[in-house]
């Protein structure tokens, strides 16, 4: 396994969220359904990158209760879309742990009608390197 | 490749800006006003309003041996003088369309609206400006050599 | 030729620093037509004027260069000096070499190469200048207050009691404003009416004070001093000069499901209506809207009923005309619609309130006479969470997301609002839980943060900073879900009522007035100052004064502040018995005129007209010839007349054709 390092700038250019708009109101904590299980909880994810504090964020269990609903982005007044950055976050630490999962060609035959187009996304992010 | 002056280390365009006195005029003195930088090739004249600045005005700049030349007036719907900049604007389009039939390159002439709070808008305005001018290299097309001093 | 005279100043080391002014001032010395040159280090200064002047004196010069900061500074201060000598003020130019060139070019070569050649193309235009004369024109001693608020109300007060007559023009059937909603006003815990009132009263019988109630401004034209503007007076269908404001067609008339305005909605009124017991004018009002004689023929009571014979269902609106030297805006604020913020479940439950809608519940003279009962059982609520910045502080980006409505600025007003709230519920129910959920708390003015602390501390209302992240109405509650940033804590609150400190807007009104009046306005629609600390209430339109919250958010004693000094500004100017006008005007020379009107459409002033005049022609006979004459007192000098002009005929004094080509010669050279 190599010893790759999720950095504030890879975070920041794949999720395009501007910390430094968060204004510390807490309204995306409000919001998170999974508020109770977190250890560290929405509004301190932004602080935390902002601070550069990845490898904390990138470590806790907390990252993946995230269940990417995207309440704290419809909420969030200052549209900082803390969800993205979990999600970056969590694409970076999956990838750094290996090869790639996921070849594009094999992509067809797994799709079915139900599956979300979101979710497509979201494989390709976190699967392919 | 010809030699142009262009070509020529260090040579610098002629940029006449035509600033109006209540919005880009008070821009670019924000600028000032803020120690922000653009090139001194840049030379401002006031007018009161955008709309004084007549096509002819722009033809002796370039007959005279200016490289490119801006006008600066008040967004739409903040004119001082409130239709100005509107006949500013159409005034202009046929104008540049006009130089472009002569060959005269786009890129030498723009209008720009600037408010008087926007003193970091007039600067990255002129430093892009200065940029494509610079570029081009210098103004064949309109210059009048007899009006070029020795 | 031109005897000129060039003065380059250091501005102590503005200018110095980066330009070598005795090089501007050795260059100048050898420019055709430059008699004297000279360098010093503050031109501005009563050392600076006296060497100006001296040498005016003593070379006989005709026209003056300075070469110093932004002619916006100090061009009129120089003109002055040169005028005290005997020289025309226009027989004077400044060049630009601070704010547009020692401040921005750091290398003093070509910072100093740059000032010369601004300084040899300033000489090429004062050679040029011909000397002006400004005009006069009258005042006309009026003034016009557009808004019957505080703001209104107070600058009109003001303006009328210095010995000028005032028109208060209302869109509302009264004046009164926001102010009259509500119902104590913070920090002294005021009743707002007992202070609103009395200076309704003493606006409504003040005797240069005359109300344009249930009108609107329909038309401005003119310029400072010498404004004509059209007022619409909307037909009431009541004739004010008759109505006694006794009431009784209010209790007779049958139309009563109208949402009363007055209550925010809260409640409903009659059709034919007095906004409030203290309006003034105390007179009614027909809503055509609802009104079943108006739009069915049925009905009619209210006519049977009045004992004064006011009712007329034939009245029309009416146009009236009038002239004003000066014009106040002050129209005011809307509480934003926070429809679109379904977190809150506004539109789901009545018991979710704005902060307005809560001020009416507990206002005596509200829908509940004052006892706060829910909107949905008038039980008393015994939860309540008050949630702020509901659509303020705000980033609006178009690219993310759906847009609700909601403002990048701060609301000033709530964090105040919202504390006097709790105290003012604790006051009457003790045993009520109050929350507040806060992301800072803003209490800048006097005595401000002593009165929030005193509802934390004296009457316990809970402050959290925190967010509320949802609402939701069940068996009869509202389920309310919230952060607690400093506990670290999600809350789950069964709350009563919820009440919305929702964002403040600028009357929707206003960006139509502003184009009329060519008044700015920012991206959010508040009325922009001249300048935003020095110059505070005026427009930047010559004889438009701002007060209020049209300008900016503000609470009661900025606003009139504020509205003292736009009362100010707009007395200083109706005190004058003519104001000098602006010499730099448009004119055409008449032979070369063809009388084309080319000019006359595109001048925004219309300043422009064509007259038939007789000309004496070269072979000795008389032709009349149609040619445009320009008003000077109504030119304002933008020069779009002058590219239209298909002859050259028409040029701009101050700055001709001729003038700006030999600044652009110069500046090519």
């Amino acid at each position: 396994m190599s010893a790759y390092k999720v950095t504030q700038e890879e975070v920041l250019a794949v999720s395009g969220v501007d910390p430094k708009k968060c204004m510390r109101c807490g309204k995306c904590s409000a919001t998170c359904p999974a508020y109770d299980e977190m250890e560290y909880h929405p509004h301190e994810f932004v602080a935390m990158v902002e601070k550069g504090e990845i490898e904390k964020l990138a470590q806790s269990k907390s990252l993946y209760l995230c269940m990417t609903c995207m309440a704290c982005i419809q909420r969030c007044p200052r549209q900082v879309e803390p969800a993205k950055l979990v999600e970056a976050v969590r694409a970076a630490v999956i990838r750094g742990k290996g090869a790639t999962h996921l070849k594009p060609d094999a992509l067809p035959d797994m799709l079915d009608p139900d599956l979300p187009q979101q979710a497509i996304v979201s494989a390709m992010r976190k699967y392919t390197r | 490749m010809p030699v142009t002056a262009a070509n020529k280390e260090g040579w610098k365009p002629k940029i006449i800006a035509f600033c109006c006195n209540w919005c880009s005029y008070s821009g670019a003195d924000l600028a000032g006003t803020n120690r922000l930088s653009y090139p001194a090739e840049v030379k401002i004249i006031r007018v009161p309003c955008s709309c004084r600045v007549n096509p002819l005005f722009i033809l002796r700049a370039f007959q005279r041996g200016a490289d490119g030349v801006i006008l600066c007036g008040c967004h739409p719907g903040d004119c001082h003088y409130s239709t100005g900049n509107y006949h500013t604007r159409r005034r202009m389009t046929l104008l540049f369309s006009l130089l472009d039939y002569l060959g005269v390159e786009k890129e030498r002439t723009r209008v720009e609206w600037v408010s008087a709070a926007e003193g970091q808008r007039f600067v990255d305005v002129m430093n892009s400006f200065v940029a494509e001018v610079t570029a081009l290299g210098e103004n064949r097309r309109l210059g009048d050599l007899r009006c070029k001093e020795n | 030729m031109q005897k000129i005279g060039v003065f380059v100043c250091w501005c102590g080391s503005n200018i110095a620093a980066t330009v070598d002014v005795k090089a501007v001032a050795e260059a100048a010395r050898s420019v055709p037509g430059v008699v004297f040159s000279a360098d010093y280090q503050y031109m501005c200064s009563q050392a600076g004027q006296t060497m100006i002047t001296d040498a005016i004196r003593e070379y006989g010069l005709t026209g003056v260069v300075v070469c110093s900061c932004s002619p916006r500074m100090h061009e009129a201060t120089f003109r002055k000096a040169v005028q005290k000598v005997g020289l025309n003020p226009y027989m004077l130019e400044v060049a630009n070499i601070r704010e547009q060139c020692s401040w921005v070019h750091k290398d003093m070569a070509v910072g100093t190469e740059k000032a010369i050649m601004l300084m040899k193309a300033a000489v090429a235009k004062v050679q040029l200048n011909a000397p002006l004369e400004a005009g006069k024109s009258p005042v006309t001693k009026r003034a016009l207050v557009i808004g019957g608020g505080i703001a209104g109300m107070q600058a009109a007060l003001d303006i009328a009691d210095a010995g000028y007559d005032v028109d208060i023009v209302e869109k509302n059937p009264s004046i009164g404003g926001k102010m009259a909603q509500l119902d104590k006003t913070f920090p002294t815990l005021d009743c707002s009416s007992c202070i609103v009132t009395p200076k309704m009263v003493e606006v409504g019988q003040h005797e240069r004070i005359h109300i344009y109630s249930y009108s609107e401004i329909e038309e401005v034209k003119g310029f400072v001093g010498n404004f004509d503007v059209t007022i619409r007076r909307k037909a009431r269908y009541v004739d004010e000069t008759k109505c006694t404001g006794c009431g009784a067609c209010m209790e007779k008339c049958p139309m009563k499901k109208v949402p009363n305005e007055f209550n925010q909605g809260l409640d409903t009124r009659s059709c034919i209506y007095i906004p409030f017991a203290q309006a003034v004018p105390k007179v009614a009002t027909i809503d055509p809207n609802y009104c079943l004689k108006l739009n069915k023929g049925a009905c009619g009571i209210c006519s049977k009923v009045c004992a004064a014979g006011a009712i007329n269902y034939e009245a029309k609106d009416e146009l009236v005309t009038e002239k004003y030297g000066a014009i106040v805006a002050a129209t005011g604020f809307e509480v934003i619609d926070v429809s679109k913020y379904d977190e809150y479940a506004y539109t789901q439950s009545p018991d979710v309130v704005t902060s307005l809608e809560y001020e009416r519940l507990m206002n005596a003279a509200g829908p509940t006479g004052g006892h706060l009962k829910r909107p949905s059982d008038g039980k008393e609520p015994k939860t309540i969470v008050f949630v702020q910045c509901v659509g303020s502080r705000e980033c609006c980006d178009p690219g993310k997301g759906e847009l609700r409505g909601g403002k990048p600025y701060c609301s000033k007003v709530c964090c105040m609002y919202t504390a006097k709230h709790a105290m003012l519920t604790k006051d009457h129910y003790p045993d009520t839980d109050i929350y507040v959920f806060y992301i800072d708390v803003r209490t800048p003015g006097k005595n401000f943060d002593e009165f929030y602390r005193r509802a934390v501390e004296q009457y316990g209302v809970h402050y959290i900073k925190g967010a509320v992240g949802k609402v939701t109405p069940e068996g009869g509650k509202l389920k309310v879900q919230a952060s607690d940033l400093i506990l670290n804590e999600q809350l789950h609150i069964d709350a009563d009522m919820v009440v919305l400190a929702a964002a403040i807007e600028p009357s929707p009104t206003a960006r139509h007035l502003a184009t009329m009046l060519t008044a700015s306005m920012d991206t959010n629609d508040f009325f922009t100052e001249a300048h935003p600390k020095l110059r505070p209430v005026e427009s930047p339109t010559a004889g438009v004064f701002l007060a209020g919250m049209c300008q900016g958010p503000k609470d009661i004693p900025e606003t009139v502040a504020q509205a003292g000094a736009a009362a100010a500004k707009a007395i200083g100017l109706l005190a004058k018995n003519e104001l000098v006008g602006n010499p730099c005007v448009a004119h055409s020379d008449e032979w070369m005129c063809n009388g084309c009107s080319q000019c006359e459409t595109v001048c925004p002033y219309g300043a422009i007209t064509y007259v038939d005049k007789e000309f004496k022609m070269p072979d000795r006979t008389v032709k009349i010839r149609r040619v445009a004459q320009v008003n000077e007192a109504v030119c304002q000098g933008c020069g779009a007349c002058t590219v239209t002009c298909p002859s050259g005929a028409m040029d701009l004094k101050g700055f001709t054709n001729k003038e700006i080509m030999a600044e652009v010669d110069a500046l090519c050279r």
